[in-house]
């Protein structure tokens, strides 16, 4: 799988490539085998144990956590608060559907709109700030949405969540989409959403803009005096992960039929940090495998007992000690040796 | 009218004045070095000029237009780069991809989400061309990071060069650098001055580096300018002997 023949890469060299730590798997490979495998998903799901709206819930928080990769991995900078995007996304779409207009994709527009116009105000205002610095404060404006979703009883509903509505059938004009009564269609839905979102972050990164993410991930400085104004591109970076956040969050929301303040909450941020973390930051699939690992081990361990956060945390702390660069890319280590 | 003219600049940091009142006017194509001892505000005096820093006083004209405000980016955009004392390249990329990010950011290509196949040809032939003129090219496909020293500044002093800068301000090229890789980065700058008639400004240490390249040579000692001329001219200088032998003895 893995090429490190000289002459090949000099041959390929000039193809844009998403670096990987100094080698690359062939991707085409990989990437054949996780469109195989998400498309099949529904098919084998329930063979080793899991169900279908479980194989849902993976590929809508994987989306999650790929799209806070893409700021995470990809341009180094760390947010503690895309729960406030993807809770956005959520409430947005709910309390449209519910007060507004019973549409699922008009309740999608406004959820996401409505993220991308906070994304790109509080963006303005944190740019500038690096490190520890940064993840504080897209914490601290993380959780004024949580208390405002926390506190607005009667509009959000509060603690209790924002429920009395649900998932409309999609109406295309030609055909309509049963997303409600069939959980197979809303799984297609959602992974036509997480395809379309990930092929788009996907070209972005192959593109002169996404080498100027890396640039600045690698070494600001250099980036700087290249001439890269760097406040912009992570700004850039920062809208494009809020807004393919947001769309998880809008997806999150119409899976449960409900929208929980506990997705705005800065605890949810943290969540999607660690699937990216345990999947491998550096690798582009890595946070759906951190995704696929952290939704599949809460599912089982949470039905044997209420402590599986601890478990998780066990889990998290041993691959962050012992494989740094994820699950990912412990097995590219693997196959190099 | 000369490239850069540096008017009188001064840097206080609370009560040090690190730069106190040093001009220089560095004509089209010359190659000047900046020396003194440590401590003497060399790197601060270059931080001025790249806008790491913004003066506390006095002007930085560039091509005829006063830069002192501006920001790094743009200085770049006017035809300035510069290197770091302490080498600042993407260790985690290949030395080609390095190289690539300069070009295309060079061709005002930063926020193009994809190039069109003529553009691409065009950015990898000059990534190919920079490679092979700095020797780099059996290791292009390597991590930087991986690289030797002396690789890892060609490749900081490339990424300078791709911006295809009318200044390029080199801080301490052969710090930390054994004879051989010395001597070939002194060659590799040699070239790109005499062979591209490119302006240069660099500090350096090492006087066998300095005597070989500069043109002229400005002396700094504890933030003030000491002395200046051709290197014949600096070599018997009285001052700038007791400076540098004080600062031994």
């Amino acid at each position: 799988m893995v090429r490190l023949d000289k002459s090949t890469d000099a041959a390929r060299s000039g193809a844009p490539s998403v670096p990987l730590a100094g080698f690359r798997i062939d991707k085409r490979a990989a990437d054949a085998i996780v469109w195989l495998l998400l498309l099949t998903m529904p098919f084998w799901i329930d063979w080793i144990g899991g169900y279908t709206q479980l194989g849902t819930r993976v590929v809508i928080l994987a989306l999650a956590a790929m799209a806070l990769n893409f700021l995470l991995g990809y341009t180094g900078v760390l947010s503690f608060g895309h729960a406030a995007y993807f809770g956005l996304g959520s409430y947005g779409l709910g309390l449209t559907i519910k007060y507004l207009v019973p549409n699922t994709l008009v309740g999608m527009a406004v959820g996401i709109v409505t993220a991308i116009v906070a994304a790109a105000i509080i963006g303005v205002l944190i740019v500038r700030l690096r490190g520890i610095y940064f993840a504080m404060v897209t914490i601290a404006f993380g959780q004024v949405f949580y208390f405002i979703a926390y506190r607005w009883n009667n509009v959000t509903g509060g603690d209790d969540g924002l429920s009395g509505w649900h998932r409309l059938p999609i109406d295309l004009g030609f055909t309509q989409i049963d997303i409600l009564n069939n959980d197979l269609a809303f799984y297609y839905a959602a992974l036509f959403c997480f395809a379309a979102s990930v092929g788009i972050m996907a070209l972005l990164l192959r593109s002169p803009f996404g080498r100027t993410l890396l640039a600045i991930r690698e070494n600001e400085r250099r980036a700087r005096f290249l001439g890269i104004p760097v406040d912009r591109h992570i700004w850039l970076s920062w809208l494009i992960s809020c807004t393919f956040t947001s769309l998880a969050g809008t997806l999150y929301a119409m899976l449960n039929n409900f929208a929980d303040p506990h997705d705005l909450h800065w605890q949810q941020s943290g969540d999607f940090v660690i699937m990216a973390v345990l999947g491998g930051m550096r690798s582009f699939w890595g946070p759906l495998i951190g995704a696929a690992i952290f939704i599949v081990l809460e599912d089982y361990i949470s039905s044997r007992t209420e402590n599986w956060e601890s478990f998780i945390g066990l889990f998290f702390v041993l691959v962050v000690l012992f494989f740094p660069r994820g699950v990912l890319g412990m097995i590219r280590r693997k196959t190099m040796q | 009218m000369s490239l850069l003219q540096v008017e009188n600049v001064s840097k206080r940091f609370g009560d040090l004045v690190a730069v106190n009142g040093v001009s220089m006017t560095v004509e089209q194509g010359e190659l000047r070095a900046v020396i003194g001892p440590n401590g003497a505000g060399k790197t601060t005096f270059f931080n001025l000029i790249s806008g790491f820093l913004t003066p506390s006083s006095g002007r930085i004209i560039f091509d005829d237009k006063d830069v002192t405000k501006l920001l790094p980016a743009h200085r770049v955009w006017r035809g300035m780069a510069r290197t770091f004392q302490i080498t600042e390249v993407f260790p985690e990329l290949t030395a080609r991809e390095n190289l690539r990010i300069a070009v295309e950011v060079a061709s005002g290509y930063r926020l193009k989400t994809w190039l069109s196949r003529d553009a691409d040809s065009e950015v990898r032939a000059r990534v190919t061309d920079l490679l092979e003129m700095s020797g780099l090219a059996s290791k292009a496909d390597r991590l930087v990071g991986e690289l030797s020293h002396g690789d890892q500044r060609a490749t900081e002093i490339m990424m300078a060069l791709a911006l295809k800068p009318r200044l390029l301000l080199l801080d301490e090229p052969t710090a930390g650098m054994g004879d051989q890789e010395t001597y070939d980065i002194t060659q590799l700058i040699r070239k790109l001055h005499k062979g591209q008639n490119l302006t240069i400004v660099l500090i350096e240490h090492d006087m066998r580096v300095v005597f070989h390249l500069a043109d002229r040579i400005m002396v700094l000692a504890e933030g003030t300018l000491l002395a200046e001329g051709t290197p014949a001219e600096i070599a018997k200088n009285e001052a700038v002997q007791a400076a540098y032998l004080g600062k031994a003895a």
